[in-house]
């Protein structure tokens, strides 16, 4: 949800983003091969696959659910995700 | 010969690596903060040490590749200055994309410490040029994500390039799955940028540069940067 | 005023309310329940702790302090301490684990010393048990990870497997620094007119009252209290190392303490009481993690990573910018004064005061009762006519080799950086380990050991046996001890036949620290370890260091050479009594270990000593679990050679192959210096078990194996 804050008189809106990352296909996920593993030896012997990825929270001070998206994605591309393995997904609270 | 070692928050063997070539080769050593903007004037070798820059938060060397001090560290490999990266220093140049390719989690999903041998593929070098070709020599590995990645394409074009500079082995030289420690592919344990001046490997060469200590394999790595200075390379 | 929610105790709360002259506060309460706990304040062990000697010419630093301190010589010291973090490794045991690692190495760095190396204690219980493999992967894995990223090499350690711990498995943390003995950072120097500086990460509401916790049985209850465990940050650890040694390096603090169980409270009541100083804190000024916390809350917080320091007013602006380098929060919480106060104020009110001497030594000491146990005769019974020798040797020393004490641990030590730091010269898997000192020739040696069993069956005598055989295994290779450090690790005090066995641990590891001259200086208590199920064996783990001259002096293991006479030294009819070799052949744990001989123990090392010294050996193990034995197979495995033994002896084969205790020691001496080896050993029971040898290792009458079998069973590097 964003949320309303007052700041030194001011009121700005802060944005609520979900970053979720997976590994690209295509890349061996060996920790998801792992996790399998011992589930099925746990005796859930109908799970197929499992893929384990990385869940971010973000919040972002922006005018708009849009900008807080492009302000999400470029933190992605410059430090969150490393794009020659790892492929992601946005979400905005509220959008 | 005038070293430059990077020193990142979390970095571990940054003091190790500055004993190795200060008792090997008795020639300067500097410390750069990961927060400086300039590397010191006439640094011939940059050195990204080993350890756990950032806790290998997020991904291991992932922050560390975008501290300040790298558009330096990328300046001085641009104009053909040598880099080493050991260990999370590798991490860091992949992430920092000076040098190919991604170091994942080891197949066994554990940390692994041990000695460990290599055969040294490629010996024309600044790093390895004392080394006989084909010789197997002994750095130890201590690392959680040292599966060096790359896809199929890429990893041709490396290959065929000479670009594998260490390849895990066996005590005999064999580079077959029961040498390889982590699952790298190709059993890559070192690689070279295609201008040769920027090095990444995963073992350690300043945990063997004393005969106290195990083994004093690399102090011929150490010997083959000075040779290489000494005669004029850059 | 219902005190004993706070876990006080009737007559603590008659003697606080004595002292100050009124009944405490809520929250003094809660502080005193903290810190007058069994972990923080050893009420129940003080009197029994002073049993052991703790001078000698090499202390600098003796127990009482952050951890003792060794002199190295040329002005070097070795300050090292071990710390139990049981409780919490059962419940969360990578946590628990971790923190352990993080908080003893705080410990060293509180003294102005780097922390080089440290060693593990891990208890286990039985394999098969459900929960063994979780806690034992767990509390491995917190070890690996917080040691491997906080740059601090792990060179050694102890691992054990006994159904007695399955509910209960013990996690003790060794560490060792080295420290420039006029650098000394004391907790005693504090003046009045000093800042009083928090140092680290911020705070939060991690394991509250968690000491207090330590000092409770674990039952059901104790997995909902999973959010008061502490959760360790190792990079926030390193950097507070860094930060530290370059505040002592620029002699810009005067006093540092470390905060652990009971976080704030502790290391500012401690260097007050210490210093004999009154201080004032402002709880409003601490840095914060979390919202609306409570002055309780703040003071007992176990928040982990951080560091109380003291410095002169003036030198704080440099200190902080030092902190803000290395990404740490500072900030000036409190001041010192003149006087026996110690004030906690929140936003302008006085929440708690109380005199540091009341909250540190005040707590009165508890007497329990002692009593022998009923069945200690029945235990010690082992009839040997009862027991056969084997039908098939191999078989029987493949059982004993397969038995998860004594079987190799590398899957555990290969998860430990052995090597950072470029100091070490023997790691894990070895019976001592080693480190060099740069710029020096003397080395350093260190082992952590223990016998549970043994103090099972016969408390003095396995207290005893634990501190031996720690000196014995330095001895043989060269290093001369200086002093040792000890986790007492026991069951409730308050079954006063447990507290019988506690009490006659003390005794017998006191004697052996009295005849061998070897002082106690550090050490740790953990009572209460127990739950519904059962409780632990009787676990005291020693932590002995030792030095050897030069690299020429040390004698290492596994290193036998073709043509070698082996030797055994020490008597042949030692005992099987709680013995490895009994357990392998499922039988119970039972008999008497060999009496302590003091005598014996000091003669055996100034002739290990000189063995190692004088260069009379190729290889040298001292003979612990498993017997002759095990340290047969270990060498030849290790050497990569084989040898011909026989045993001329009267004594019954398993007795001589399998017994434990008794200083001991297996020897392979080239044959140019046995007349040297003899000279040295002259007057000491002392027998030639045969040459080292051809492909094979093959006792007469016993078992045989190929070198390569044997490298396989013992799969060392």
């Amino acid at each position: 949800m964003e949320e309303n804050i007052v700041l030194r008189g001011e009121t700005i809106m802060v944005h609520h983003v979900h970053v979720f990352i997976q590994l690209k296909d295509g890349v061996l996920d060996i920790q998801g091969k792992a996790v399998a593993h011992s589930l099925l030896s746990l005796g859930h012997s109908s799970l197929q696959s499992v893929k384990v990825g990385k869940y971010i929270q973000l919040w972002i001070e922006s005018e708009t659910a849009a900008s807080a998206k492009e302000q999400a994605s470029a933190m992605c591309d410059d430090l969150l995700v490393n794009g020659i393995i790892e492929q992601f997904r946005i979400e905005v609270e509220g959008e | 010969m005038k070293t430059a070692v990077v020193i990142f928050p979390g970095s571990n063997c940054d003091q190790d690596v500055i004993h190795a070539v200060r008792t090997t080769l008795g020639t300067e050593v500097a410390e750069v903060w990961h927060r400086e903007n300039d590397l010191p004037s006439g640094t011939d070798l940059v050195i990204l040490p080993g350890g756990f820059s950032y806790g290998d938060y997020l991904r291991s060397g992932a922050m560390a590749a975008r501290s300040p001090v790298m558009k330096s560290v990328a300046r001085h490999g641009g104009k053909g200055g040598l880099i080493l990266g050991i260990c999370n220093g590798f991490q860091v140049l992949t992430e920092a994309r000076l040098l190919p390719g991604v170091l994942l989690p080891n197949r066994t999903l554990s940390f692994i410490c041990r000695p460990c041998f290599l055969r040294v593929e490629n010996t024309a070098t600044p790093f390895t040029n004392r080394f006989p070709k084909g010789q197997v020599v002994q750095f130890p590995i201590a690392h959680g994500d040292g599966l060096y990645s790359l896809p199929e394409d890429e990893l041709k074009a490396l290959e065929d390039r000479g670009g594998v500079v260490f390849r895990y082995a066996s005590p005999e030289g064999i580079a077959d799955d029961n040498g390889n420690p982590n699952g790298s592919l190709n059993n890559i344990a070192g690689i070279i940028s295609p201008e040769g001046n920027i090095l990444g490997l995963m073992p350690h060469p300043e945990r063997a540069s004393e005969a106290l200590l195990g083994g004093e394999d690399g102090c011929l790595f150490w010997q083959s940067i000075l040779s290489f200075l000494e005669k004029g390379g850059r | 005023m219902d005190f004993s929610r706070y876990g006080i105790r009737k007559e603590e709360f008659e003697a606080a309310s004595s002292v100050l002259g009124r009944e405490p506060n809520e929250c003094e309460l809660r502080i005193l329940g903290v810190m007058w706990s069994e972990h923080c304040s050893y009420k129940s062990t003080k009197r029994l702790l002073r049993l052991f000697p703790n001078k000698g010419p090499k202390v600098v630093l003796g127990p009482g302090e952050n951890a003792g301190i060794v002199d190295l010589g040329d002005g070097i010291g070795a300050a090292f301490k071990a710390e139990s973090h049981n409780h919490p490794s059962a419940v969360a045991p990578y946590q628990g684990a971790a923190t352990g690692v993080g908080g003893i190495i705080r410990d060293i760095l509180a003294l102005g010393a780097r922390p080089v190396a440290s060693m593990d204690g891990l208890f286990f219980g039985d394999p098969g048990h459900p929960r063994t493999a979780a806690l034992s992967s767990g509390i491995v894995r917190g070890v690996g990870d917080y040691g491997n990223a906080v740059g601090v090499p792990t060179v050694g350690g102890k691992t054990v497997y006994d159904p007695a711990y399955n509910d209960n498995p013990l996690l003790n943390a060794f560490c060792l620094g080295f420290v420039k003995l006029d650098r000394i950072v004391s907790s005693q120097t504090a003046r009045p007119g000093q800042a009083v500086i928090l140092l680290g990460s911020k705070t939060g509401r991690d394991g509250i009252a968690g000491a207090a916790f330590a000092s409770v049985e674990l039952s059901d209850d104790s997995k909902e209290s999973r959010p008061s465990i502490q959760i360790g940050d190792p990079f926030a650890e390193k950097m507070l190392i860094e930060a530290c040694l370059e505040l002592q390096e620029k002699e810009l603090i005067v006093s540092m303490q470390d905060m652990g169980a009971a976080g704030i409270t502790s290391s500012s009541s401690e260097i007050a009481a210490k210093s004999g100083v009154g201080m004032t804190l402002h709880f409003d000024r601490v840095p914060l993690r979390e919202k609306d916390m409570e002055p309780w809350e703040i003071a007992l917080s176990e928040s982990q990573e951080r560091m109380l320091l003291i410095a002169e007013h003036g030198k704080v602006d440099e200190i902080m910018s030092i902190a803000e380098k290395w990404e740490l929060d500072c900030a000036v919480i409190g001041e010192t004064f003149e006087g026996d106060g110690y004030s906690i104020l929140f936003n302008g009110e006085e929440v708690a005061s109380l005199p540091p001497s009341l909250i540190c030594d005040g707590c009165p000491q508890i007497h329990w009762p002692s009593k022998l146990p009923v069945d200690l005769e029945k235990r010690r019974e082992l009839e040997l006519d009862d027991l056969p020798l084997p039908d098939d040797w191999n078989e029987a020393l493949d059982a004993l080799l397969t038995l998860p004490s004594l079987a190799p641990k590398q899957w555990i030590y290969d998860q430990y950086d052995s090597m950072v730091q470029v100091n070490t010269v023997k790691g894990p898997g070895h019976p001592v380990s080693v480190l060099r000192v740069k710029g020096r020739d003397s080395l350093v040696a260190m082992v952590f050991d223990a016998d549970p069993w043994k103090c099972y069956l016969d408390p003095f005598r396995g207290g005893a046996e634990t501190v031996a055989r720690t000196a014995r295994a330095l001895a043989v290779a060269g290093a001369e001890p200086l002093g040792l450090t000890d986790c007492l690790n026991f069951p409730s005090p308050e079954v006063p036949e447990q507290y019988w066995v506690l009490e006659e641990c003390v005794k017998g590891m006191a004697a052996c620290c009295e005849a061998i001259g070897c002082p106690v200086v550090s050490g740790n208590v953990s009572l209460y370890n127990e739950s519904p199920e059962g409780a632990i064996l009787p676990t005291p783990v020693v932590g002995t260091v030792g030095i050897i001259p030069s690299f020429r002096e040390y004698l290492p293991s596994g290193n036998w050479d073709e043509g070698d006479v082996l030797f055994m030294v020490g008597p042949c009819n030692t005992s099987l009594a709680g013995s490895r070799y009994l357990r392998s052949r499922n039988l119970p744990l039972s008999g008497r270990p060999l009496e302590f001989w003091g005598e014996a123990e000091k003669d055996f090392i100034q002739r290990a000593l000189r063995t190692a010294r004088s260069g009379a050996a190729s290889s040298g193990r001292a003979i612990a679990g498993g017997g002759l034995a095990a340290a047969l197979v270990k060498d030849s495995a290790e050497s990569g050679k084989g040898a011909a033994v026989s045993l001329g002896i009267p004594t019954r084969k398993d007795v001589v192959l399998f017994g434990e205790g008794g200083a001991r020691a297996l020897y392979s001496v080239p044959m140019g210096k046995v007349p040297l080896f003899k000279v040295i050993w002259n007057g000491y029971p002392c027998i030639v078990l045969g040459r080292v040898g051809g492909s094979s290792l093959e006792v007469e009458d016993a078992f045989g194996f190929t070198v390569e079998e044997l490298g396989k069973k013992w799969r060392i590097r």
